[in-house]
């Protein structure tokens, strides 16, 4: 089964004069229980290819299909609705909101899902046990450090277990000991849950964890290489 | 249910994000709703006082009279039922607090002035129970019944005749033939009125006694009936014209008293204006502290909208945050207005203003009335308004594009 299928993907932005082509003509098939890594310079379209198979920003021309539905059609609503059940998204800033605890953001998805109260506390514990983030539960994301808080909005990703979990330069901002651990969670999860991983990077660290290297180069795929997953 | 409670939990929370911004905030809506109650409430005291009182001058928050009797108050207008036949009426429909007067333009004198006056003809114990001249009297006595044959004037009108309690004047007017009617009568009492014109237009004489001189026993030509609340005569209205059938004329004093009537229309009127006023100054600063909010959180907004929660969600906990704080701005506010009116209650010394105040009919002391309505009124007036300010900072803030809004430094 196809969790992702991107079709002839264009995405042109203006910028002062010039007309950017952060996509350009990509077609990519990712299988279910993929862990892939999307790799490009600076500007190169990852973030945006991305963003595209996350439906928070549509393609100029081309088809989108997410677990075996055309997604660049949907509404925004629908598109809020597909992202909240099907899609778990870490990004580069950690994003968390800052007027709830560590527990609070984990069970925010679920509680926008309206999973039941009881349920929400149990797996949202769980998964912050899970992440190594046992104790933390109560702070806030100002009392946490970096690292600390990449991991809540890995297991606020994780944690209602979406089929897909899309993540963008998730270790950007992480020291070397912390972006390793955080890779190693993804690789289980991957390999226990059969998540599907897309991860946008130019770290080749992390690139090393992939099972599937794609290459990018202003909005093209230059290289599609199977790694043995390390 | 569980999306309102992340919503009402993200609303409050974020509201305490910036203490002092919310704090200022706060304390404007405060100051203002008890600006508005209590303003409203002082308001509402000088007009209740002033219509009170023109309603005390010739008491009734209803009256009957001939169709042509307020165009031609004389005394070929008499009503059409006689006063044994109100009574019977009255009694069968359980109406207990009224007063059947003749009422009659006359000219009085003293041995030195005349004057032209309205005479009224009462029995003096009806007339105590709608709660009218008897309470006034400041010098003398009340008459002693429909028969009494002394007089009541006002002190005014006693000074323009140079005339005194115990002097005699004379009364004339007209009977049904045109005929001059007119009658001795020894001055027993003086009453006191707010205005001045007052005190000069009303002359009491008993009932019985004033038929006989304009030679009409048993009639009369008013019927002033006194309800429980002078804002609520719609129900004694249609019980006196249920009891008194249609061919007198059954009037509430709204339209007596246009005046009056016209007064606490605009009194209602002008409590709006000024509520809104009061919070279109309140809603600069409420729009843009919920802009400030919003402009602050744009990555966040895009984050939780990236992560699936609807727009209509964000719409929803903007508004919401503007609401709460309304509510907390309005339940201060309302309690201190209380807190400020009931010590008030004994009424507020506005003697040095009395003269000018005297001039619309207003007492020296001033009582603030508090009314459920205006309260409501004003809460209501508040939380709408602030409703609708709120929605456009959580209209924009529920258009963003979350893939924008998430890069935004």
């Amino acid at each position: 089964m196809t969790a992702v299928r991107c079709i002839d993907l264009c995405k042109t932005y203006r910028q002062g004069d010039q007309d950017i082509k952060a996509l350009d003509h990509v077609t990519l098939d990712i299988g279910d229980g993929g862990f892939v890594c999307l790799s490009a310079p600076s500007g190169g379209g990852k973030t945006t290819l991305l963003n595209a198979i996350g439906g928070l920003d549509l393609p100029d021309s081309g088809e989108v299909w997410v677990a075996g539905e055309r997604i660049d059609r949907l509404s925004k609503g629908e598109l809020a609705e597909r992202r909240l059940h099907n899609i778990g998204f870490v990004f580069q800033a950690y994003n968390l909101i800052p007027v709830l605890t560590a527990k609070e953001n984990v069970e925010f998805v679920m509680q926008v899902q309206g999973v039941p109260a009881a349920d929400r506390a149990a797996k949202s514990l769980a998964i912050l046990d899970e992440v190594g983030l046992k104790g933390l539960e109560d702070r806030r994301p100002a009392e946490m450090s970096g690292g600390q808080q990449q991991r809540v909005a890995v297991a606020r990703a994780i944690v209602s277990r979406p089929a897909l979990v899309l993540a963008d330069e998730p270790t950007a901002n992480l020291d070397s000991k912390t972006a390793d651990e955080l890779m190693e969670l993804f690789v289980l999860l991957n390999e226990t849950h059969g998540t599907t991983f897309v991860i946008a990077t130019h770290d080749k660290r992390v690139m090393a964890y992939a099972k599937r290297l794609i290459k990018m180069l202003d909005g093209r795929i230059v290289d599609d290489i199977a790694q043995g997953s390390s | 249910m569980d999306a309102l409670k992340v919503i009402l939990l993200l609303a409050w929370r974020n509201l305490w994000r910036n203490h002092r911004r919310t704090i200022i905030m706060v304390t404007a809506i405060t100051t203002g709703a008890w600006a508005m109650i209590f303003m409203t409430a002082l308001m509402r005291g000088m007009v209740n006082d002033m219509i009170r009182d023109g309603l005390r001058a010739l008491p009734g928050h209803v009256q009957v009279h001939h169709p042509d009797y307020r165009s031609d108050p004389s005394v070929t207008n008499r009503l059409h039922v006689d006063v044994a036949e109100i009574d019977a009426a009255f009694a069968a429909a359980g109406i207990e607090r009224y007063s059947v007067r003749v009422r009659v333009p006359a000219i009085i004198s003293s041995e030195r002035e005349s004057r032209g006056v309205t005479l009224v003809g009462i029995d003096p114990r009806s007339e105590r129970r709608i709660g009218a001249v008897g309470g006034d009297i400041v010098l003398g006595h009340d008459l002693e019944g429909p028969e009494d044959g002394g007089v009541i004037i006002g002190r005014s009108l006693a000074d323009k005749l140079e005339t005194e309690i115990g002097k005699r004047v004379v009364l004339m007017s007209q009977d049904p033939d045109n005929e001059v009617a007119d009658r001795g009568f020894r001055v027993v009492g003086l009453f006191a009125a707010n205005l001045a014109a007052q005190e000069e237009m009303f002359v009491f004489a008993g009932r019985e006694t004033l038929q006989q001189m304009l030679g009409i026993p048993g009639q009369a030509s008013e019927v002033a009936i006194v309800g429980d609340d002078y804002r609520d005569v719609a129900a004694v209205t249609a019980a006196v014209r249920r009891a008194l059938g249609d061919e007198d004329e059954v009037l509430p004093w709204q339209e007596l008293d246009e005046y009056l009537g016209t007064m606490l229309s605009v009194m209602d009127g002008f409590v709006l204006v000024w509520v809104v006023v009061i919070f279109l100054a309140l809603s600069f600063g409420l729009v843009n502290t919920l802009v400030m909010a919003v402009f602050e959180r744009v990555r966040e907004i895009g984050l939780m909208l990236a992560l699936g929660m609807r727009p209509s969600s964000i719409l929803g906990q903007i508004i919401i945050e503007s609401l709460l704080l309304l509510v907390l701005g309005l339940l201060i506010g309302n309690a201190l207005a209380f807190l400020s009116v009931i010590p008030l209650s004994d009424g507020i010394d506005i003697s040095i203003v009395a003269e000018g105040m005297e001039m619309f009919g207003a007492a020296s002391t001033l009582y603030p009335e508090l009314i459920m309505s205006d309260v409501i009124m004003a809460n209501v007036v508040v939380l709408v308004l602030g409703f609708f300010a709120s929605l456009s900072p959580a209209w924009r803030a529920s258009r963003y594009e979350p893939v924008e809004a998430i890069t935004k430094v």
